[in-house]
């Protein structure tokens, strides 16, 4: 751990839009199963774009968002190096490619999915993620007991979210609404 | 049918972007999270596609490289083609960016406030929630049922340990998934 991927000003900053473009574009690519850990490694280690404690602030900052995490770190940093220009550079990097590989694996998979071999291989890859997305979960769980509402009453608060989103089939919105305005108001009451 | 056409009439596009609209505002923690209310909309409730070619799109976009935001865009052509992939991608990603430019404007020094830490300590236990109803969802059809349902709990089971006890990349768990599936195992 460096001096220079701690704190403090970074030494490099991207060339061009166009920069930033192609960067985004390369790391998506290598993102199998997510981006996250690709970005890292690329803006804070390789490219130096961020120090290290800027991209943890950044990430925290797009978790709190509303709106996919790696696409709203995209946009920050983007945004951060050549305004507007940046962040459509950035989003579009990240996205456009990709999007046009998965489409036409979507297109290939509608064409094949009537063989049992394609079909049965899709069943398993839904089912491991599944398991990958439980296991980011359980792997959050862990922030629950020092969460400041306490750990009884935060996993109260998962237990009714996945009981009214996945047994019962409410909408979200309500869920949100009316669970989640109930859980930031005790935990506003909590933090003074 | 036509590729390029949509299944879909205009009104019914017009409701799947603006349904997609008010999700990208509730996607606490990640976009996977409304995975859930998206199923509910466009499998349940409109019978646009099966459960099955949902599960399909999430798994088939989380194998692909890039975000894995993009399994938004292929439920969307899966419902009505490109026009239902615009629908979908449009509706998940406007609201949100310009939600992110402004408030990454307004300033990130704002974090340590009582609201925004209010806003948190809220709702990371409903994200938590939501994941697990997600892995769930994808999970249900295949795990309650069917001929190989034992094999499909050791698959979803084996996939958390592999995730949690190792350093594998995600992209072998699912390469494993893919294999075992095609053998007819789960």
């Amino acid at each position: 751990m460096s001096a220079a991927a701690g704190e403090g000003e970074t030494a490099a900053r991207p060339a061009s839009a166009a920069d930033l473009f192609f960067t985004f574009n390369r790391l998506a690519l290598q993102g199998f199963g997510g981006v996250l850990a690709v970005a890292q490694r690329e803006l804070v280690e390789r490219k130096q774009w961020l120090s290290r404690a800027q991209f943890v602030e950044m990430l925290a900052l797009s978790q709190v968002l509303p709106g996919p995490n790696v696409v709203n770190l995209a946009l920050m940093l983007g945004d951060r190096f050549f305004g507007l220009r940046g962040a459509i550079a950035a989003l579009g990097g990240m996205l456009l490619v990709p999007l046009f590989i998965v489409i036409a694996l979507t297109a290939a998979y509608a064409e094949f999915s009537r063989l049992a071999v394609v079909a049965g291989a899709l069943r398993g890859m839904g089912l491991v993620a599944a398991g990958l997305i439980i296991a980011t979960a359980i792997r959050l769980m862990s922030t629950l007991g020092s969460n400041r509402l306490g750990p009884a009453l935060a996993a109260t608060f998962a237990g009714l979210t996945f009981v009214t989103i996945a047994l019962l089939r409410w909408p979200l919105v309500w869920v949100v609404a009316g669970l989640g305005s109930v859980a930031v108001a005790v935990a506003w009451r909590r933090l003074r | 049918m036509s590729w390029w056409q949509s299944a879909l009439s205009a009104a019914d596009l017009l409701g799947l972007f603006a349904h997609f609209l008010v999700l990208s505002l509730l996607a606490i923690g990640g976009a996977i999270t409304t995975a859930p209310d998206m199923h509910r909309y466009v499998v349940a409730e409109h019978q646009w596609i099966s459960d099955a070619q949902f599960i399909a799109s999430i798994a088939i976009a989380q194998a692909a490289p890039g975000p894995n935001v993009l399994f938004v865009a292929v439920i969307g052509w899966n419902v009505a083609g490109p026009l239902g992939a615009l629908a979908t991608m449009a509706g998940t990603l406007l609201p949100s960016t310009a939600l992110t430019l402004l408030v990454s404007r307004w300033g990130a020094q704002r974090r340590e406030t009582r609201g925004v830490r209010a806003f948190t300590t809220g709702l990371t236990p409903l994200t938590i929630g939501l994941l697990v109803a997600t892995g769930w969802l994808l999970a249900r059809p295949y795990v309650t049922g069917g001929t190989h349902a034992l094999g499909a709990i050791a698959l979803v089971a084996g996939a958390i340990a592999g995730m949690l006890r190792t350093k594998l990349s995600p992209m072998w768990l699912v390469a494993v998934g893919a294999l075992v599936g095609a053998l007819g195992w789960v």
